[in-house]
């Protein structure tokens, strides 16, 4: 199957790979997977105080499609604020990547992982729950 | 699509995750012998089509038993339940971490071109397999079909890994 040139840049040249400090107060986590495939992503994102997404971070195994997917997603949240970026969805990517059918579950992991950073963001900040902040883990002694 | 053909009954075995693979192997070429091309020489079309088609399912059959995942899976299929969840299922958390851990550590090792490396890893997810497949094993023995899925979703990533490892190793040996 050919990629397009799109998919093929983000896989050559993959943006903003890397990883956060995932016990940063400032950051939020996603982690997802797809069974069927086998390919697991994890997008972090950096939020400022203003709570706009000031950076991102990925790390994909996965297909070239996964792998263009979650870059393309960690360039387009810098700049939003969360709510902006919970609007992102997998067809504007699917889209923008011109993705064949059969890897349009990539840009749903996608979607999936930046929901999932922006959740966990929001939990560490009690914004989705009653429940406190969980304690930051203890150091070992 | 319509109702899950039971490959274990074109086999004439029980429907158990459990299975002795001589008996499988047996099985098979016994199928495979009723419907051989040689033994319709002489027979209508209708009938010469009818025996490829058997022939082409127990092939599928066969090469779906033979693997214990694909296995576990038509077992759960025949009880009703996708293991895949139409692509939709979520991972827990703690299961994704070891898995990127685990993806990360190859990707280092081949990197690094550390070919013992890989072998180790290959090694411990040996044997995390085989203790999962175990347990799956037990979970649908024991009919306990959703944790049985769960259990079938997370042997999906840890198969794909091993396939990793061995693509690494082979293209260290490669040169």
């Amino acid at each position: 199957m050919a990629y397009s040139d799109k998919v093929i840049d983000h896989y050559e040249n993959p943006r903003n790979v890397g990883s956060f400090d995932k016990s940063d107060a400032q950051v939020g986590t996603g982690m997802v997977g797809a069974p069927a495939c086998g390919d697991v992503m994890k997008l972090q994102i950096k939020v400022n105080a203003q709570g706009v997404i000031e950076d991102a971070r990925f790390k994909t195994y996965g297909c070239g499609s996964a792998i263009a997917s979650s870059s393309l997603v960690t360039e387009w949240v810098k700049g939003r604020s969360l709510d902006e970026a919970e609007t992102i969805r997998n067809t504007k990517i699917a889209e923008e990547l011109a993705l064949p059918p059969v890897k349009i579950h990539c840009s749903i992991l996608a979607e999936d992982a930046i929901k999932a950073a922006i959740a966990d963001y929001r939990r560490k900040h009690g914004d989705l729950s009653d429940a406190p902040v969980p304690a930051q883990p203890a150091r070992a002694a | 699509m319509n109702a899950t053909c039971n490959y274990f009954k074109l086999f004439d075995l029980p429907v158990a995750f459990v299975l002795d693979p001589a008996r499988l192997d047996e099985a098979y070429r016994s199928v495979q012998r009723q419907v051989h091309p040689d033994r319709f020489a002489g027979a209508s079309d209708a009938e010469r089509r009818l025996a490829m088609q058997r022939a082409t399912l127990a092939n599928e059959a066969y090469a779906t038993l033979r693997q214990p995942l694909a296995r576990a899976l038509h077992i759960l299929a025949l009880r009703g339940v996708d293991a895949n969840a139409g692509g939709g299922a979520r991972m827990q958390p703690g299961f994704l971490a070891r898995q990127l851990e685990w993806r990360e550590a190859v990707a280092q090792a081949r990197a690094a071109r550390d070919a013992a490396a890989l072998e180790r890893l290959q090694q411990e997810l040996q044997g995390e397999k085989d203790g999962r497949y175990e347990g799956l094993g037990g979970l649908l023995g024991g009919r306990q079909d959703e944790q049985a899925a769960e259990a079938a979703r997370e042997l999906m990533f840890i198969e794909k890994l091993e396939a990793e490892i061995g693509d690494g190793i082979e293209a260290l040996e490669a040169g």
